[in-house]
């Protein structure tokens, strides 16, 4: 099969994703231009070449429907060749964005694809593409559907995490986000919006609160009670994991992952494709794959899907240098480490979406870039991305340097 | 106007129908294939006249209707059963055709063109609702009597003839899937605050009413027959509706554990109907009707909880030929907890009792009893002052034998000791007359041996009821070896009176129902020894179908009863007899922790004060090794206990400690709650099959031991294929006998 390599990655800045958000101004298809004009621009590519643009976004309704790639192509003023493609695989949905781009190139039907996500979580909204997941018994039923929240308080609940181990890891996703922003590390791959005068709206994740502390979380109540206790929940969560007596309530808004927007597009390519735009390859697609996990507990598919990855790869814990596992909830990211004995370390080590927040279509792209930064600062070779995803599910890549 | 069986028909001088449902033969009115025939033959009349401008519907009888009547269903499910032998198919279509044969012509009444108004004169039930929803005006009758339900849920199938859909239709949806899948009760107020009801009126105003909105020009279209109808709550895809939907689907979840296909089914119906036009909502609810009339569950839960429930409570077991009982005074023996309850529901039913204690001070505590229960239902709104006035008027405290002269029953519940009880029946029977009944309430002592210390044995009989005694249904009467029919027919007279269902067994210990519950529990205590999570037995027997967990029933009877019955299996039949690990298990909560139970708030779960929730004794998790949980099969726990109670149920039967497996069913779901959806403990092995079952068990107990040893009589039944109620057939030993 034909190598798959990485030539680039941008995302956004993310903007909170409420009115008052700085983003807020921008149509969700203007993101997802934002990120083609600069992959175009930083790579000077024709994009006559480009075979694919696949965008990940959640809810694609609204603004954000009828296949927002192709849109945002035509806005971004790329050449009728290069068709769009959106899918979902909920909060993975940029992740497998990327991997179906590398799954192409592999297969020799591509050479160019311009892979990402976008999410305008305050103009579209969370959840405005329904679905018969949570709303038609003959699927709630056997699937068992429960809020994510408590999925996450189930996680905390049956591993044993207290309401002090999620905060004190949401303090540490601050402190390493604001760190990697203050030092620079993200500045090469953020592109900045500016409104049609070149005027900047946002060039910062504007989610974080550098200052949060152990006393300040401790403040705030518990989020998921309400649904848990008035909504039926918590007794469906246990009905699916009945050594549970009863769920404690962990998460909140401050060791959960932000609601905000942004967009992220990855440049990927065979090694012809690259030479096509004179491109230097920054790493190679190593593997990658998907599982469906347990849909009560929801978000435990990336211990699952690692474990298949790796085997699938022939690889070792041991080989990857560091991992990016999505910050929906602290205690998604307290299991995995649990699960394989990951140190802090070596795991989201400049933050995560508790701190900059979680734009879901757009997230799984945004954070394979951060750790190819990351790899590249530390002269390091081996990452692991992967993200847990609605109704449980995995998605997990490697990537190694070149 | 044409002569009908069921119905009478008149039309005033303002051209409206009074369409009169009164059946000949019945105390109530039901739906039989002929009435069903006799209203469609009615619609066509009162559309074909030109004289007639509308319909009003009502009953001739004190109540409107109390539905379907389900043997008709059970017939129906019978006829399919031996056609699908011939043509699956055309057998699958009849019994869809039938199934939905009163919904099509509930359309047919609401679509007719003139306007039909039902006029709810008392209880109207099931179809009878459906079929009032579907009239175009609906008037209820403003009086106690009046109660209307869609009950079908609780005996396994759904209001299928429109109801999953026009509910919805009418009510806020939160309300309307409430009532639907509880099967509650409603009264006019509630039923008209629910948009379910137009109007409410003086009962002697009823008709004049319900012919009044048609003469106001009542609209004979249906407001999901209009242009632009909106449903109450908004689109099913709306914000409003996901606030709705994904918190209905869980909480169904929470009340049924997934174990009530026709619950689920009634979420399935409305948001599927909901989302198409009215006629395919009809027909999808018909598809949906159809699957769960062949479920198992139906069939199961029809036959125990409605007709074998009936039977009992009309004395299906009372011996024929002795003359009922009227009791003018019943006496009962001790005023503790149980003697003090006893006392309530005699009471209660409007019998007079004497309750009698060793001196006056006990037997007026046991009085307050009482009083206390009435206090509560008075802050409830369920009673009356005077009507708890009334009662305790009935109750005579007292120390004196002699009060018991004229007592035509004698409970006796006293302490559970031999001598006293020799004593006590000695004195009562110094009193009363000889052709009273005495009874003990006995629960662990054999009838045939406290008989013996009776001047006749013959009017000896056990009454045993189940604590608390004013909530717990099931009253076992005990037949010691001398018992004639005289006395049980007394005793189910009795039962019968205070509104309770009587099962009829055979002396032996534990007789029927303690024995399967000590299976429960001692299932459990078996669980926590091999290290499985506490939380994860209690949920796995609930998730089963169970009430309460084994040891949170444990806690409630009190942890050491367990161990004093335990040290008195080992006096009685040896130390074998007690599993010396189960034995170490509860000498330990008990002697070196103690912690006796609820009693004194320290047992297998803690009891902190309210309003703080109980919760599993922490500690209780490091007395045994724990196994991983998610290695653990979960269905095989709630089949353990399950399987586990059935067992002693099929060795009740054989030992002919029971005789009839309807009590045995019965018994098992009103006695303990064993998982109501398999239609009781027996009905749970013919439903699954006796041959499944034997292989299940005995997988079982290659894994768990000897409570899994499956009886001949099991073994036999696989081989020759039969069921329970074939081998122990009930109907065939009544012509019989």
């Amino acid at each position: 099969m034909t190598d798959v390599f990485v030539y680039d990655a941008v995302r956004t800045p993310r903007g909170r994703g409420k009115k008052d958000g700085s983003l807020h101004e921008v149509p969700a298809v203007r993101l997802g231009a934002k990120v083609l004009e600069a992959v175009r621009d930083r790579n000077n590519i024709n994009t006559a070449n480009v075979d694919d643009i696949i965008f990940g976004c959640v809810d694609p309704v609204g603004e954000a429907g009828s296949v927002i790639p192709r849109s945002a192509a035509f806005e971004a003023r790329y050449d009728n060749k290069a068709p769009g493609i959106q899918l979902s695989r909920f909060c993975a949905s940029g992740l497998d964005a990327i991997n179906l781009g590398a799954a192409k190139i592999a297969g020799g039907s591509d050479e160019l694809v311009i892979a990402g996500g976008v999410e305008s979580m305050s103009r579209v909204g969370m959840g405005m593409s329904g679905g018969a997941w949570f709303m038609d018994p003959s699927v709630g039923l056997p699937g068992y559907f429960v809020p994510q929240g408590v999925s996450a308080d189930l996680i905390a609940t049956k591993y044993g995490f207290s309401r002090d181990d999620v905060d004190a890891y949401a303090v540490e996703s601050q402190k390493r986000a604001a760190n990697a922003w203050e030092k620079g590390w993200f500045k090469n791959s953020v592109v900045p919006i500016k409104d049609q005068n070149g005027l900047t709206i946002l060039d910062h994740d504007e989610h974080m609160r550098p200052s949060t502390d152990m006393q300040s979380l401790a403040s705030l109540n518990p989020s998921f009670v309400m649904p848990g206790e008035m909504g039926g929940f918590n007794a469906v969560a246990i009905q699916r994991h009945p050594e549970v007596e009863a769920i404690n309530h962990v998460h909140h808004a401050g060791n959960s992952s932000g609601i905000v927007d942004g967009a992220a597009a990855v440049l990927l390519g065979s090694k012809e494709g690259g030479a096509k735009i004179g491109a230097k390859p920054r790493a190679r697609i190593k593997a990658f794959t998907n599982i469906g996990s347990e849909p009560a507990i929801m978000l435990t598919g990336p211990v699952d899907v690692t474990e298949k990855l790796l085997e699938r790869a022939g690889m070792q814990l041991s080989d990857i240098d560091l991992f990016e596992l999505n910050e929906a909830f602290a205690s998604v990211v307290l299991r995995y480490m649990q699960a394989f004995d990951i140190p802090h370390d070596k795991i989201n080590v400049n933050g995560g979406a508790i701190a900059m927040g979680h734009p879901l279509g757009a997230t799984g792209a945004m954070i394979f870039g951060t750790v190819l930064d990351e790899l590249e600062r530390r002269d390091l070779n081996t990452a692991l991305v992967t993200l847990c995803i609605g109704a449980g599910m995995g998605t997990a890549t490697i990537i190694e340097r070149v | 106007m044409a002569d009908y069986k069921n119905f009478t028909v008149e039309t005033d001088a303002d051209g409206i129908a009074l369409v009169t449902w009164d059946m000949p033969d019945r105390s109530m009115n039901v739906f039989t294939e002929e009435v069903m025939d006799e209203l469609d033959k009615i619609i066509d009349q009162v559309v074909a006249d030109d004289a007639v401008k509308g319909a009003v519907i009502t009953s001739g009888k004190d109540t409107f209707s109390g539905g379907a009547d389900l043997t008709m269903l059970n017939k129906m499910l019978g006829i399919f059963q031996k056609e699908q032998a011939n043509d699956p198919e055309a057998a699958m279509k009849m019994l869809f055709d039938g199934a939905g044969r009163m919904s099509w012509l509930w359309r047919k009444l609401e679509t007719c063109g003139k306007p039909w108004v039902s006029a709810i004169n008392g209880v109207c039930m099931g179809g009878a609702f459906e079929l009032s929803l579907a009239c175009h005006g609906r008037v209820a009758a403003d009086s106690a009597k009046v109660k209307m339900a869609l009950p079908e849920v609780k005996v396994g199938i759904f209001p299928g003839a429109g109801g999953t859909q026009r509910v919805p239709r009418l009510a806020d949806p939160q309300s309307a899937l409430q009532m639907l899948t509880s099967g509650q009760n409603l009264s006019p107020k509630k039923a008209k605050g629910m948009n379910l009801i137009h109007e409410i009126a003086a009962p002697d105003k009823l008709i004049e009413t319900a012919k009044g909105l048609i003469k106001n020009g009542l609209k004979p279209v249906q407001p999901w027959d209009e242009k632009g109808f909106k449903l109450p709550g908004g689109p099913v895809y709306s914000a409003a509706g996901a606030n709705l939907w994904p918190p209905a689907i869980a909480i169904l979840r929470r009340e049924t554990y997934g174990n009530y296909p026709n619950a689920a089914a009634i979420l399935k119906c409305a948001y599927e109907g909901l989302l198409v036009p009215f006629d395919t909502a009809l027909k999808i609810e018909q598809r949906y009707f159809t699957e769960i009339l062949r479920s198992t569950e139906a069939a199961m839960m029809i036959r125990s909880l409605f007709i074998s429930l009936q039977e009992l409570n009309k004395g299906a077991r009372r011996p024929e030929g002795v003359k009922p009982t009227k009791f003018s005074k019943i006496g009962v023996l001790g005023a503790g907890f149980m003697g003090a309850g006893i006392a309530f529901v005699t009471a209660k039913a409007g019998i007079p009792v004497v309750l009698l204690d060793r001196d006056t001070a006990s037997a007026e505590k046991g009085k307050a009893h009482s009083a206390g229960l009435m206090d509560g239902a008075i802050k409830k709104g369920r009673a009356t002052e005077d009507e708890k006035e009334k009662l305790l008027s009935l109750i005579t405290p007292t120390d004196d034998y002699a009060q018991l002269d004229g007592c035509d029953l004698v409970i006796e519940a006293v302490f559970e000791d031999s001598e006293v009880k020799k004593s006590a029946t000695e004195k009562t029977e110094a009193v009363i007359a000889d052709g009273a009944i005495f009874a003990s309430n006995t629960s662990t002592i054999p009838i045939s041996g406290l008989a013996k210390n009776s001047k006749r044995p013959d009017k000896f009989i056990g009454i045993h009821f189940f604590s608390p005694v004013d909530k717990m249904m099931l009253v076992e009467i005990i037949l010691g070896e001398k018992t004639e029919d005289k006395a049980l027919a007394t005793a189910i007279d009795y039962v019968r009176a205070i509104k309770k269902t009587p099962i009829v067994v055979n002396d032996t210990r534990g007789f029927y129902v303690n024995r399967c519950v000590l299976r429960y529990m001692s299932e459990a205590f078996k669980m926590l020894i091999e290290g499985v999570p506490p939380a994860m037995i209690e949920n796995a027997a609930k998730m089963a179908g169970m009430p309460v967990g084994p040891l949170a029933l444990t806690d409630e009877t009190a942890i050491d009863l367990a161990q004093k019955i335990m040290k008195q299996t080992i006096r009685d039949m040896g130390e074998a007899a007690v599993d010396p690990k189960q034995f170490e298990l509860i000498n330990t909560m008990v002697d070196t922790h103690g912690r006796q139970g609820r009693k004194n708030g320290k047992g297998f779960y803690d009891y902190p004060a309210k309003p703080a929730k109980k919760h599993l004794w922490p500690e209780l998790k490091t007395l045994y090794k724990q196994q991983d949980a998610d290695s653990i099969d979960v269905e095989e726990l709630k089949q353990r206990f399950l399987v586990v109670i059935a067992l002693e149920a099929a060795r009740v039967m054989e030992e002919g400690i029971v005789t009839d497996p309807r009590e045995a069913d019965v018994g098992s779901i009103l006695a303990f709650g064993f998982a109501p959806y398999t239609g009781g403990a027996l009905s749970y092995i013919d439903g699954m099959g006796v041959k499944t079952f034997v292989a299940l068990a005995e997988k079982l107990g290659g894994k768990y031991g000897k409570e899994f040893d499956v009886p001949k009589l099991l073994k036999d039944m696989a081989a020759k294929g039969e069921t329970f109620y074939q081998r122990f057939d009930p109907y065939s030993k009544k012509q019989a006998a």
